[in-house]
């Protein structure tokens, strides 16, 4: 850290600072790569491998192990299904679920946190309360009784996990709104007669990005993993959709006699939820310079 | 002090109601009712088990009934263990997750604190790095993976440990799901150690005790630890929500008899009281705890009692 | 001499290179006197008191010889340090809002200076602690000692931490920036105190500033810093009268003054402060210097001697 007087102040914007310093944070770059791949080989999923998601293949054991003349790189599981096809259709769910309820969580958030910004005062009080309130009641039992008595359905699911994920984003925002509404360039720029309009896209949207990107790249892990949590404890993703909690929970059953199952979709998953990890932190260093 | 517990009792109070009757309309309003899969019975058997579970009052009765038998510390009888309430279930369950959940925190919050105060106060070593690098890991790697993998490793290759069950709570039976069960909590705790020991220690107050010429021991101890520490102080809240939540799965995977055993196998099962009664009782948990949290926090931070 | 500084270089390491913050500066301070530093923010001011509190950032690095009372104390170990630091010399900083910590009791954050220092016992050390709260002026001292710091106002936090820097009777007091942070009512009061103790308890006091008003009445000697090195130097009467740098005199112009009323607007000196990641050849007061001449952008000035007690580093014979 320089000390205040020693700091030299720099012309260059500020998404081009940060995409300069996220591109020379070695673990973000790496993570990108990886979940770029892990990506891609769920879209192409089907196309990659001989054997179809939901077949059992009756020439090989159930399950096998990983058989490379058979083109079962991740072996077979309990119904003789490949394991490579369910692992990569496992990703399609998890990652759906995952950017589907961020993108719940980022609607209500958003607009909750915005609103009691803006708004302010009393409005913005009792909101905010809400929010404390909300924050230390056990989200994952409320998720799990919605699971119960409403039944396990996919939809259901990612609009639960979204939410119960918006509390953050919510304050996230409604503090930026704050900031920046007092900010002295807004004032400014009233004072110049600017548009409202034109502040909120010139101004406070730009401002509020940064914080609400790096948060977005959090929650997808945080629903990935809670999804996976649900699904291992068999009140997710049902049967022959599949999901890396199902595939993990089925190969933890059988680990002794058949330990790939439970290793390929743990790899998996692990390295998803590490790389979205560590995005979120690049991000959050590339876009928040006082913390170089 | 008293005001603010008292404020902090209050509004503690409203949230727990409002769970309450969260789940118990949730509860009615659920499709199919809690007797789905015993169609077959005779309708005047039928008609009997809803008079004994009150299914035939009209719901707002129903609702003040199940909010007074609540308060007695009656959930009901469960749906499934014909023989069993509620809270019979609870009582036997409870002593054995408490055990598991108190050591997890107590591991977590040693563990955590001393490597992040020794990673923040040697920033960029090796040390930090390792830290870091190990907490990023126990974080990333959730413990419905790390449990099997443990097992599998200490369990069935090595055979150092029981593989899963609660043998009367030897201590054996007791290190994989402790383990499990704090690694994440070590990993937030020592992340969150580190980021508010690295700030505290550029604070001007920090400079203004080294200036007065105040050994390195005493600057970090005295000055620092406590303003340091808070942040984790607040988080025990979070955390006892995320280890309560972690010993429902840790418990299915080692086959613990704790609580989260039972929840899960009344989710499995639409066992419905016995959901609603757990979550119930984790979120009166949850709440009392953090309330203590709030008030630690208010006693070891002197600007609190002011506001 | 109480405190002799001679060529003291500090730097700091950053991502985009070195930043010079002092560069070869020399000055000394007798004992009992008191010495005025002015300059802008960056002039490298504060950065000379960090060097020798050894309260640098960890990248910065200080080379260079201090003297105090003779002994070298650039480059001592911290445990050395502690033996110097609030005993034989103590600071205080800009901001008395966080420069205490708030989470311990007042009581506590000035006993154990003594404790440490003087190994007094807790008894002995409340009342010496408490006899300086009554010496800075805070009222009801006994009942304000028990209370944190919040329950303070800014200037009385600044007094609290002016008592608790002289808990050791140092030989000399560094007050960076002290007033900056406070109402400008509160300001003068400070000053002031800091005037009269240094005077009573015959106390070496340096005043670091970047307003010039501060030091007029106070100090006995001024040093004018500028780019990370001392441009001038001279008592502070003749620097007001007869200011020998062109940077001198136009701060001094860009003094309001109650005096003078044919100025209808205040005069600002034009330009950035230099870029201390590369300062130029010549002089660094060359690009906003109203009296630029070819040598000045080629070669840099050096500080000489122009009189008795006085000392300034440029190319121009006399600027007024």
């Amino acid at each position: 850290m320089v000390p205040e007087d020693a700091q030299i102040i720099k012309g260059r914007s500020l998404w081009q600072d940060a995409r300069r310093r996220l591109f020379h944070n070695k673990a973000a770059v790496v993570s990108m790569i990886l979940l770029g791949t892990i990506v891609i080989l769920a879209i192409f999923a089907p196309y990659l491998s001989p054997w179809a998601y939901d077949d059992p293949d009756w020439g090989y054991d159930f399950p096998g192990p990983p058989n490379f003349e058979l083109h079962h790189w991740f072996g077979t599981d309990g119904n003789g299904r490949d394991l490579f096809v369910r692992t990569l259709f496992g990703a399609r769910v998890s990652l759906l679920v995952g950017i589907l309820a961020t993108f719940v969580s980022l609607l209500i958030g958003v607009t909750y946190g915005a609103t009691a910004g803006y708004l302010g005062g009393r409005t913005d009080n009792i909101m905010m309360r809400i929010v404390d309130v909300l924050y230390s009641l056990p989200f994952m039992f409320f998720v799990i009784l919605l699971m119960v008595f409403f039944g396990r359905n996919i939809f259901l699911i990612f609009i639960a996990l979204g939410a119960v994920q918006w509390l953050t984003m919510a304050r996230i925002v409604r503090g930026q709104t704050i900031s920046i509404k007092k900010k002295e360039f807004i004032e400014a720029a009233h004072a110049v007669g600017v548009s409202n309009w034109k502040i909120i896209f010139r101004h406070i949207i730009p401002n509020v990005l940064g914080p609400v990107i790096v948060y977005m790249t959090l929650t997808i892990p945080q629903v990935i993993l809670t999804e996976s949590f649900l699904s291992f404890l068999g009140l997710g993703i049902q049967e022959p959709l599949t999901s890396w909690g199902v595939l993990i929970s089925e190969g933890a059953k059988q680990m002794e006699s058949s330990p790939w199952l439970l290793i390929f979709p743990a790899v998996f998953l692990a390295i998803t939820l590490f790389c979205f990890n560590f995005i979120g932190d690049g991000l959050r260093d590339a876009l928040d310079p006082k913390d170089r | 002090m008293l005001a603010y517990t008292l404020r902090r009792i209050g509004s503690a109070i409203p949230t727990l109601l409002f769970i309450i009757t969260i789940a118990f309309f949730m509860m009615r309003l659920a499709p199919g009712g809690p007797f789905d899969r015993e169609r077959q019975l005779p309708p005047e058997i039928e008609a009997n088990i809803l008079r004994a579970y009150n299914l035939d009052k009209p719901v707002y009765e129903q609702y003040f009934d199940y909010l007074i038998n609540i308060m007695h510390g009656d959930f009901g009888p469960s749906y499934k263990y014909l023989d069993f309430t509620v809270t019979d279930l609870i009582t036997t369950g409870f002593p054995v997750s408490l055990r598991l959940g108190m050591s997890a925190i107590l591991l977590a919050i040693f563990v955590g604190v001393f490597a992040g105060t020794i990673a923040a106060l040697k920033q960029n070593s090796v040390f930090d790095y390792m830290v870091m690098g190990t907490a990023m890991t126990g974080i990333a790697i959730p413990n419905f993976v790390m449990a099997p993998l443990l097992a599998l490793i200490f369990g069935v290759y090595l055979s150092w440990l029981p593989v899963a069950g609660w043998g009367g709570g030897a201590i054996a039976y007791q290190v994989m799901p402790i383990i499990t069960l704090a690694l994440p909590q070590i990993a937030y705790v020592a992340r969150l150690t580190r980021g508010s020991m690295v700030e505290t220690m550029n604070s001007n107050f920090i400079r203004t005790a080294r200036a007065k010429g105040l050994n390195e021991r005493i600057v970090v101890i005295r000055h620092a630890l406590k303003g340091g520490l808070l942040p984790v102080i607040s988080y025990l809240g979070p955390a006892t929500a995320e280890i309560i939540t972690g010993s429902v799965v840790i418990e299915a995977i080692f086959d613990i008899p704790g609580i989260g055993r039972y929840f899960v196998n009344g989710a499995l099962n639409r066992d419905y009281p016995v959901v609603m009664g757990v979550v119930i009782f984790f979120a009166l948990l949850i709440i009392t705890l953090n309330l203590v949290v709030d008030l630690i926090y208010g006693f070891l931070d002197p600007r609190v009692k002011v506001e | 001499m109480l405190l002799d500084v001679q060529n003291l270089t500090t730097r700091f390491h950053t991502h985009d290179g070195e930043v010079f913050a002092v560069n070869d500066v020399s000055f000394h301070i007798e004992p009992g006197e008191c010495l005025g530093i002015v300059g802008e923010s960056g002039s490298g001011k504060t950065q000379i008191f960090m060097s020798i509190m050894g309260l640098l950032a960890k990248n910065g690095t200080a080379e260079g010889d201090v003297l105090f009372e003779g002994k070298q104390i650039l480059g001592l170990s911290t445990a050395q340090l502690n033996t110097l630091r609030g005993v034989e010399f103590s600071m205080i900083f800009q901001d008395p809002m966080t420069s205490l910590n708030p989470y311990l009791r007042i009581a506590k954050q000035m006993t154990e200076v003594l404790v440490a220092h003087r190994g007094m016992g807790e008894k002995d050390a409340e009342k010496a602690s408490i006899e300086l709260l009554d010496l800075v002026g805070i009222p009801e001292s006994k009942k304000r000692f028990r209370m944190y710091p919040h329950e303070f106002s800014g200037g009385m936090r600044q007094r609290v931490m002016i008592a608790m820097s002289l808990l050791c009777q140092p030989k000399l007091l560094i007050a960076d920036e002290p007033t900056t942070a406070l109402d400008v009512t509160v300001q003068a009061q400070i000053i002031e105190l800091i005037a009269r103790l240094g005077r009573e308890l015959n106390m070496a006091t340096v005043l670091i500033t970047h307003d010039l008003g501060v030091i007029a009445g106070l100090s006995d000697r001024v040093l004018v810093m500028y780019g990370g090195r001392i441009v001038e130097e001279a008592a502070v009467r003749e620097l007001f009268h007869d200011p020998q740098h062109p940077y001198t005199r136009g701060l001094l112009d860009s003094m309001p003054r109650l005096d003078d009323s044919s100025r209808a607007s205040l005069y600002t000196i034009p330009g950035q402060p230099p870029n201390l990641q590369a300062l130029p050849d010549g002089c660094s007061f060359a690009p906003r210097c109203t009296h630029t001449m070819e040598i000045c952008r080629k070669q840099r000035p050096l500080l000489q001697k122009i009189a008795a007690g006085r000392t300034k580093a440029c190319h121009l014979e006399n600027v007024s």
